[in-house]
């Protein structure tokens, strides 16, 4: 990839995150109900695969960042999951 | 880039497997980094379930200004680390400079904010013990918010302090380095620490400053 073509790139990213930036902002101010907390979550999960995939370039790494990646997340997962299972079925006071 | 001109220690066949084998540790140690805040994560998760007034009204009295800013400070400064590391790779040594002290400035600028909207809070009374005081009705849970507020930002602020340091160290030694090509995959490296740094804030800051927002 030539230099142009990847400083358009990082420049149209870096504006498309601070899109995204504004727009969260301007949604929590919204009255959404639940849907609030996932319009948050949803706009930083875009944000994030932005960053990943265009300034990480992970589309460009091999096999292994991947299953290494996967392995962070996935143990994420099972903490999340585990812990929350046990939480949220608890009375609280 | 021609790999061969690169030197490679003795237990590597190559440079290009050298590069490999840097960049998986460095995978794996951002791996080992979602999990260390995604501990965090996961005791906000747990509160924020359990007590969601307090947390919104928690989440109000933060500076919404202040995090804000800083956000578009660290997405500003990561797209300039991306240039800072294409420049590396081709071997740009005042772009590089450049954009490694840009990105340093930036990272500077975000501590000193975060510094701020911490005195200001401290000054408020918001500082989890003695002295917290919060005049709402959830004021015990909300301090739990507080103390989540101050440990997830205060770990994110360390590693973007250790960011700044290392960051600032490789653009002197930019300068100065007869062995520019020798720095290409440092310079990748640090810059996916970077990017995660990044990253992790994006996650924390609707979680703190954007909740209860349209009451």
């Amino acid at each position: 990839m030539n230099a142009r073509s990847n400083r358009n790139k990082f420049l149209i990213t870096a504006i498309a995150l601070l899109a995204l930036l504004a727009l969260t902002i301007w949604a929590a101010f919204l009255n959404l109900g639940p849907f609030n907390t996932v319009v948050a979550l949803g706009i930083s999960g875009a944000k994030m695969a932005l960053i990943f995939l265009v300034f990480m370039d992970i589309r460009e790494r091999g096999k292994l960042v991947w299953l290494a990646l996967g392995a962070g997340f996935f143990w994420l997962a099972i903490m999340f999951a585990l812990a929350m299972s046990d939480f949220m079925t608890r009375g609280w006071e | 880039m021609s790999d061969a001109a690169i030197a490679h220690a003795h237990q590597f066949d190559d440079a290009t497997q050298q590069r490999d084998a840097a960049t998986l540790g460095m995978w794996i140690f951002l791996a080992t980094e979602i999990l260390f805040f995604g501990g965090l994560f996961l005791g906000y998760t747990v509160y924020r379930i359990a007590y969601p007034q307090a947390f919104a009204e928690a989440s109000r009295h933060t500076l919404l200004v202040f995090g804000g800013t800083n956000t578009a400070i660290l997405l500003i400064s990561s797209a300039i680390m991306a240039f800072a590391v294409r420049a590396a790779q081709n071997q740009k040594r005042m772009a590089l400079v450049i954009h490694l002290f840009g990105t340093t400035t930036l990272g500077v600028l975000f501590l000193c904010i975060k510094g701020f909207e911490y005195s200001r809070e401290i000054s408020e009374h918001l500082l989890p013990g003695n002295s917290f005081h919060f005049a709402q009705p959830h004021a015990t849970h909300a301090e739990l918010f507080f103390y989540l507020y101050f440990l997830m930002t205060g770990v994110h602020a360390l590693h973007v302090l250790i960011g700044v340091f290392l960051i600032g160290f490789f653009g002197i030694n930019a300068l100065f380095t007869n062995h520019l090509e020798q720095q290409a995959t440092a310079i990748d490296l640090l810059g996916l620490y970077w990017h995660f740094v990044d990253i992790v804030w994006v996650v924390l800051f609707p979680l703190i400053y954007l909740i209860g927002r349209n009451a």
